[in-house]
């Protein structure tokens, strides 16, 4: 053969996953690097501090791994009951507001200014995190749990009523037709047509709010809105990393044990 | 379904009796265990706070209106810090949550008996513990910075990430990893030919999606000490100067729905 013939590479080089022009792969490297760069050199680290740090990260792990229970428990103890308490409460309640938001959001079954009204209090409440809601109701109602009860139950109507609007604008529109041609009114549509194919998703999703108050519950106590957040904070305020150990352990096994029983719970309903 | 024999002919009912009575019992606990809880959770409320809280939250509306917008150019400082603690502690959180998804993932582990349930553990403490619960640790222990908020939100990312891509790498198809296999590739060709392009989009997704997620979080670890927006929240909190401190909302809220809006672009082109 002659010199003509196309001569093909010998390695093989496996293609770009992601982008294939290569300005566009280099330039986009390049912006990286650059931002990093520029981050990394106004990140200012006091390295003496970090260091004298080190001892006392030391020591808290050495609390993480022998937590103190007893020392403070008269503390902890009122600090979960309060969280516990936080959690029911104010689950329950943002269940039984979210849910006619919920309904009034859902484009197939309400009316055009009822939903434009409930997409924007979620949209209110979802844009907020918690914590600030939590300062606002603190400086209102005052310091202690009913602050975090109102922050929380805020909290709960904006993810609840979103989700479970999505779930109502999903539903299986054949079966909602079925129960109209029976001539139902509204409420009966709501009731025979849509609940019954929401029900396990709302179960779930009360169930997994549940999860996420309680851990929420633990953060709002460090601006004074009751809980074991509160008790936490004083207790790394103290440099007590041994009761710290044992009050993140205790949140962690509540948080196991809630996500545990409640993938229990929604295999069983569904 | 259960039907009864009444004097008018056969009735239907949705339950058996005895569904009935669960179902009633189960509602009934509901209901006490929520009016006890409240019980005990307001044994200490003041109510007259509570009545008067309408006061003041007109108080302090009247105060935070106008807001003082000329304090943003003080605020452009703060933001970029803000912006670092989330993109430095995703990239953090995602460099570490990668070997730990692999450990855990039940067709890439090690080891069932010690690997992953290690890495199952690392994966639920660091999903239970919120981000400004590791500031507050990390600043005791690091000193108050923006180190200390880099960590924290990369310790919180560790779980997250961890999570969502274990259950990607779980679903992964296997037919294509005993593809590579078959051709003699040792396991480090295996993960980057056989899995690495399956997860990749997954990948990229989760870390986007966290990020926004991360700069929502990143804007509040101020308040205790961990640099960014959160500080100057706190500082004029202290002083009450509410003009402030809407301005301080009005920003956060800029940068979350500026967050939200990017990463559901880059999500949409990813996937």
């Amino acid at each position: 053969m002659s010199a003509t013939a196309k001569t093909y590479p010998r390695r093989w080089r496996r293609p770009a996953t992601m982008i294939p022009d290569p300005r566009w792969r280099y330039g986009i490297y390049a912006a990286i690097l650059i931002y990093l760069v520029l981050a990394i050199s106004t990140v200012d680290v006091n390295w003496a501090r970090v260091w004298d740090g080190l001892d006392r990260g030391g020591r808290f792990v050495m609390g993480f791994l022998t937590p103190d229970f007893t020392s403070r428990w008269k503390d902890i103890s009122n600090g979960m009951v309060e969280s516990l308490t936080m959690t029911v409460t104010a689950t329950v309640a943002g269940v039984l507001i979210s849910v006619p938001i919920g309904i009034g959001a859902a484009r197939n079954i309400a009316p055009m200014p009822v939903y434009y009204a409930c997409r924007g209090l979620i949209a209110l409440s979802r844009s907020l995190q918690e914590i600030i809601i939590a300062i606002l109701l603190v400086a209102m109602f005052g310091f202690g749990p009913f602050a975090g009860f109102l922050t929380l139950t805020f909290a709960t109507i904006g993810f609840l009523a979103k989700l479970l609007a999505e779930d109502i604008e999903d539903i299986d529109e054949t079966q909602a037709e079925a129960i109209r041609a029976t001539g139902a009114s509204w409420w009966q549509l709501v009731n025979y047509a849509v609940q019954p194919q929401v029900m396990p998703r709302l179960i779930g999703l009360t169930l997994y709010r549940f999860d996420i108050n309680f851990r929420e519950s633990a953060v709002i106590g460090i601006v004074g809105a009751g809980g074991i957040g509160a008790t936490l904070n004083t207790a790394i305020d103290r440099y007590e990393y041994d009761s710290a150990g044992a009050i993140l352990l205790i949140i962690i096994a509540v948080v196991m044990f809630a996500e545990y029983s409640s993938s229990y719970i929604r295999k069983w309903v569904q | 379904m259960p039907v009864t024999q009444t004097e008018n002919g056969p009735a239907w009912h949705l339950r058996t009796p005895r569904a009935r009575l669960a179902l009633w019992a189960g509602w009934f606990a509901l209901v006490a265990l929520t009016v006890w809880c409240w019980q005990i959770m307001t044994k200490d409320t003041i109510w007259l706070f509570v009545m008067d809280a309408p006061q003041q939250a007109a108080d302090i509306g009247s105060r935070m209106f106008p807001p003082r917008l000329s304090y943003i150019e003080k605020l452009l400082w703060p933001l970029w810090d803000t912006l670092n603690i989330a993109t430095l502690g995703t990239m953090l959180g995602v460099i570490i949550a990668t070997p730990v998804a692999f450990l855990a993932a039940r067709n890439t582990t090690p080891s069932l008996l010690v690997a992953r349930p290690i890495a199952l553990f690392i994966i639920v403490a660091s999903r239970s513990i919120n981000s400004l619960i590791w500031a507050l640790l990390l600043v005791s222990i690091l000193g108050p910075g923006l180190l200390a908020g880099i960590i924290a939100i990369a310790l919180r990312s560790i779980g997250f990430v961890g999570k969502l891509l274990y259950e990607a790498i779980e679903e992964t198809d296997a037919s294509q990893t005993e593809a590579i296999e078959a051709t003699g590739a040792s396991g480090g060709q295996v993960l980057i030919y056989g899995y690495w392009p399956q997860i990749a989009p997954a990948f990229w997704g989760i870390s986007v999606f966290r990020w926004d997620i991360n700069i929502r979080e990143s804007a509040v670890l101020g308040l205790v000490g961990a640099g960014g927006l959160g500080l100057q929240l706190q500082a004029s909190l202290n002083v009450l100067a509410w003009p402030q401190v809407t301005t301080i909302l009005l920003v956060i809220l800029a940068t979350v729905v500026f967050s939200e809006w990017v990463s559901a672009k880059v999500r949409h082109a990813i996937i």
